[in-house]
């Protein structure tokens, strides 16, 4: 059984919302220099809340930066591979940052909040890279105010087929309905000024809100009166493996690139935009890819598939789990690795080793769990 | 947190129950609540043997798995194959539905098994 869980020797920073976690019995765990709540009721209850209804997460350790100025998005367009100078403002857009190499240092969403203010969006374990990679992105002129406000600020995410309706009784429904997928917003939400941008990180439609610290816990009371089901980082690590979305330090780090992780999508290299990792991205694509990261399925119910579990095929190993988990939609398991690219295709027939033991596996199109359409 | 009077209860947080000379076994209140939600089980066949205190399968939640250790020592004489298929039903009445297996003992009880106020002063003390 179970022994308590590590606990690391550094006090871990707490979220605004930390005592609303303690009060509600969740089960707090250390996550990347915070303390987090993995779980309150449970983590497939949970799961399905966001899936069937509406869940609420405290994301607040997510890294904050917010930029302004006439070179602000300049200056992270030199450090993302995406061509943010294209995005019109209330949108946001995701991306990736990467090293000289290639190598992906993070995956941040970037937001444009207005034609000159902008707001970046990384890891929590990434901050202090993200912000270095930021500031030796300035030259010396440039017109930009760079402003972490991590700790500032709160960051709620709430997520499920009912959490327009559920936001819209908390602000005007018509500002709710004006809130486009990955676009943003500034508004009063219950008096306050906050951010409202239609992103996620679970699969399903959703909002994600960033407001001052100190109004926090009052937004996420009206959120679990109007009935949100409070979600942990289990759940929230289980929704984003349905949705066959990348978890960095898992999936995706300075040893991948982000062609072999299906990230080509965010790598714009037709515009004359120089950013960081540029010749060598061009160089890599020109190769091509070795491998890829593929969407793995267990073929029936069975011990569950785990990070760092071998995937073989005809008998050899091919590949491993750069994640893995339970899919409380599929019930089976499910997890996603690296395989070559002959490998990769739909449909291959694969085992993954569990402890020992070879479970019948398939490569299966990604992502695992897609929302139904018509449901925005 | 339940711990019914009438079970003994292993330092590896099992349950037995003696029912006509078998023993019943399950795992505690305490040790599914640890664990979350139960997702996979594997038991032993139906006629292997098992032995006190040695590792007879596993049981694994969402976030973790853990080894089951038998609390008794005898011939598998039946698997809760409800409970195999859903093992949420572990979660749910880990005393009642959520049991595991049947045992026929070699002799009797073994030595060292908790009452409930015992092994709630263990758990407690966790």
């Amino acid at each position: 059984m179970p022994g308590a869980p590590h606990v690391s020797s550094a006090t871990p920073r707490q979220t605004a919302l930390n005592p609303r976690h303690r009060a509600a019995g969740a089960r707090m765990v250390p996550f990347a220099g915070w303390e987090m709540p993995l779980q309150y009721r449970g983590i497939v209850e949970e799961h399905l809340a966001v899936r069937r209804r509406v869940g609420v997460f405290d994301v607040s350790h997510m890294a904050r930066f917010f930029l302004a100025g006439a070179d602000a998005g300049a200056v992270i367009r030199r450090t993302v591979t995406y061509d943010v100078l294209a995005m019109e403002p209330e949108t946001g857009h995701y991306s990736v940052a990467c090293d000289d190499a290639g190598g992906i240092l993070d995956d941040p969403y970037v937001y444009r909040l207005g034609p000159q203010r902008w707001m970046v969006v990384g890891n929590a374990a990434r901050r202090e890279v993200d912000l270095e990679a930021l500031r030796a992105a300035v030259r010396s002129g440039d017109d930009v105010e760079l402003d972490d406000r991590t700790e500032a600020t709160a960051m709620l995410a709430v997520q499920g087929p009912q959490a327009a309706s559920l936001l819209g009784a908390l602000l005007a429904p018509e500002i709710v309905g004006r809130v486009e997928p990955h676009h943003t917003t500034e508004v009063a939400l219950v008096g306050y000024k906050a951010l409202v941008s239609r992103t996620g990180y679970t699969g399903e439609d959703g909002f994600e809100l960033v407001l001052a610290a100190a109004v926090a816990a009052e937004v996420w009371d009206r959120l679990l009166s109007g009935g949100a089901e409070p979600c942990g980082l289990g759940a929230r690590d289980t929704l984003r493996l349905e949705a066959a979305l990348a978890l960095y330090g898992n999936d995706i780090d300075v040893t991948t690139d982000p062609f072999e992780a299906g990230l080509g999508w965010v790598v714009s290299l037709e515009d004359a935009g120089d950013f960081r990792g540029r010749a060598a991205l061009v160089g890599r694509k020109a190769a091509g890819r070795t491998r890829a990261l593929a969407c793995i399925r267990a073929a029936e119910r069975g011990p569950v598939f785990r990070h760092g579990c071998a995937v073989l095929a005809g008998g050899a190993r091919v590949g491993g789990l750069t994640s893995g988990g339970y899919s409380p939609v599929l019930e089976t398991s499910i997890g996603m690795g690296y395989l070559p690219v002959e490998q990769a295709k739909s449909g291959t027939r694969v085992e993954v080793e569990v402890r020992g033991r070879r479970e019948r596996a398939e490569v299966v199109r990604r992502p695992f769990y897609r929302r139904a359409a018509g449901s925005s | 947190m339940q711990f019914p009077a009438e079970l003994r209860y292993s330092r590896e947080h099992e349950w037995v129950r003696v029912e006509d000379g078998a023993a019943v076994v399950g795992i505690t209140d305490f040790a599914q609540d640890q664990l979350g939600d139960v997702v996979f089980v594997s038991l032993p066949a139906v006629g292997s043997k098992v032995a006190a205190l040695e590792k007879m399968g596993e049981i694994e939640s969402v976030k973790s798995v853990s080894e089951l250790y038998s609390p008794v020592s005898g011939t598998v004489v039946e698997i809760n194959q409800a409970a195999v298929d859903s093992p949420e039903t572990i979660n749910r009445d880990a005393y009642g539905e959520g049991w595991l297996l049947r045992v026929a003992m070699d002799g009797g009880l073994p030595d060292g098994l908790l009452s409930a106020d015992e092994y709630r002063a263990v758990v407690g003390a966790e």
